[in-house]
């Protein structure tokens, strides 16, 4: 068997897809081109731990299996354009990379506010180098932080910014709860509750109308005019599918690249995607396909897709199931872990408590035409456990269109 | 094969359980366990535990 599988994008879905791709049976060449320096290494902690000083950056590093040890990798190398006809990917060093298999593994980047005011002092955390610039500027006595954005990520950071003594933190969002989005209405208050108890400020309802400050930001306009004085800000209003270097081919790149059940992209059985930049169809609910942002992903669409994409190219029949896989998250703030298993935003208009008190260790059920889609535990390891405890049922449950 | 977890990385996720359960196992107080050398034969799933921890915590020696 001979040919090349380029990879594009060199981080966790790039290198689960290399190490699939050899369990799948392909001993051609594999070539991964990523634009960072790095090679690929683990961002969950870039807002926790790594921001808390609590884990030195070269604890990040996945370590490749042995498998994949003869995997060419080309960092610090972006992929700028690809013709999919010709079977040809163009990196910005000049050269022309063919290919008979191709993995779209480029991931997202951060979104930007588009207001008016200076640029320095904004952040965003997606990358090594974020996290670090960012630390720096969050250990300096006295910062005022104002983290715009309630989500995921900026749940995350105000939690480390109020543990690493920082006294002043403000999230702003324009919803009226954090993380409502994902978790519905009850979560999301239980999760302000304990924010604000640990010194955490929020001003809800309202969204960003420009920054302050003539070199670097002094303060954050707010939609209603009031503005908060702010020495850091942290952007953390959702991310952009970095699928540019696909135009001109004809897909559908409308929220990331879309994919068929078996992770095929654009009708083209040699092209896979994986990771946050796939929006795939699961099987498992309705078939309509999102893109999932969750650490769990990238390795399980690698798997899939390395499978479909091996038997094309040695000649044999995917003898593949529709991609169905559990989704689950976790995220920690301050001493508490939200855990998640199964799609709860699909089921956020019949939420139920499962077992402990929202104001405690909390298990809640969200469900979809009477039947449990997900479940989320927020607390200690005790909670957590009991989330687990429901993995099984979640497993078992027909597909939400059976 | 030898199966070796950095237990100060480790925050109990339990994600390695599902992986492989004949190989990892929560204790009573939430707290991970492990048979440190188990059979051959669970490879592949002691491999998925180990892709599967979000600390990457697991090792794999031969
Ligand atoms: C700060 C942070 C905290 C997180 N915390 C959690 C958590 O607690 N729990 C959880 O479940 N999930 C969490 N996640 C989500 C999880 O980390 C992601 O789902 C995962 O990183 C996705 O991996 P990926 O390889 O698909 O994409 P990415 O990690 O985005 O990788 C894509 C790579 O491709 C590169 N690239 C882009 N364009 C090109 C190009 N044209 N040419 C070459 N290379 C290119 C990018 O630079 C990047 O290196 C977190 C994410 C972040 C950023």
């Amino acid at each position: 068997m001979t040919g090349r599988i380029v990879i594009a994008g060199a981080s966790m879905g790039g290198l689960r897809a290399a190490e699939q791709l050899r369990a799948a049976g392909w001993a051609g060449a594999i070539t991964v081109v990523g634009d960072e320096p790095h090679m690929p290494y683990n961002r969950p902690p870039l807002s926790k731990e790594v921001l808390a000083g609590k884990a030195p950056f070269e604890s990040l590093a996945f370590a490749p299996k042995a498998a994949a040890a003869d995997v060419e990798w080309r960092l610090g190398t972006k992929v700028v354009a690809a013709r999919l006809d010709e079977r040809t990917v163009e990196l910005d060093d000049g050269t022309a990379l063919a290919y008979d298999g191709l993995v779209v593994a480029t991931g997202m980047r951060p979104r930007r506010l588009r207001c008016e005011g200076p640029l320095a002092g904004r952040h965003t955390v997606r990358t090594l180098a974020d996290a670090q610039g960012l630390r720096e500027e969050l250990t300096r006595p006295g910062a005022r932080v104002v983290v715009v954005g309630g989500g995921f990520i900026g749940c995350e950071v105000a939690a480390t910014a109020v543990g690493l003594g920082v006294t002043e933190v403000t999230v702003v969002d324009p919803l009226p709860l954090p993380m409502v989005g994902p978790l519905g209405e009850l979560l999301a208050r239980a999760l302000l509750k304990r924010h604000e108890e640990r010194g955490v400020h929020f001003a809800l309802g309202t969204g960003v109308a420009g920054f302050e400050g003539e070199d670097r930001v002094t303060g954050v306009v707010l939609g209603d005019g009031t503005v908060l004085p702010a020495d850091v800000v942290v952007e953390s209003v959702g991310s952009i599918a970095n699928t540019e270097w696909l135009d001109g081919n004809g897909l559908d790149l409308t929220d990331g690249v879309l994919t068929d059940e078996l992770l095929r992209v654009g009708g083209l059985p040699e092209v896979v995607a994986v990771g946050d930049v796939a929006r795939f169809p699961n099987a498992r609910y309705d078939g309509v396909p999102r893109r999932v942002e969750h650490w769990s992903i990238p390795t399980d669409t690698a798997k899939h897709a390395a499978k479909a994409l091996v038997a094309h190219l040695v000649g044999g029949k995917a003898e593949l199931a529709p991609f169905a896989p559990l989704p689950t998250f976790w995220s920690d703030q301050h001493e508490f872990r939200l855990q998640s298993f199964g799609s709860p935003v699909l089921g956020k208009d019949d939420v139920r408590v499962l077992d402990g008190d929202p104001d405690d260790d909390v298990l809640v059920g969200y469900h979809h035409d009477g039947r449990l889609v997900g479940v989320v535990a927020l607390g200690g390891q005790a909670a957590a456990m009991g989330a687990a405890r429901y993995r099984a049922q979640l497993l078992k449950q027909p597909a939400l269109t059976a | 094969m030898k199966v070796v977890v950095d237990m100060n990385k480790c925050q109990d996720h339990g994600q390695c359980v599902f992986a492989a359960p004949d190989v990892f196992q929560m204790d009573d107080n939430g707290r991970l366990a492990f048979v440190p050398d188990p059979d051959d034969t669970l490879r592949e799933e002691v491999e998925e535990a180990a892709d599967v921890c979000p600390l990457q915590a697991i090792r794999i020696e031969d």
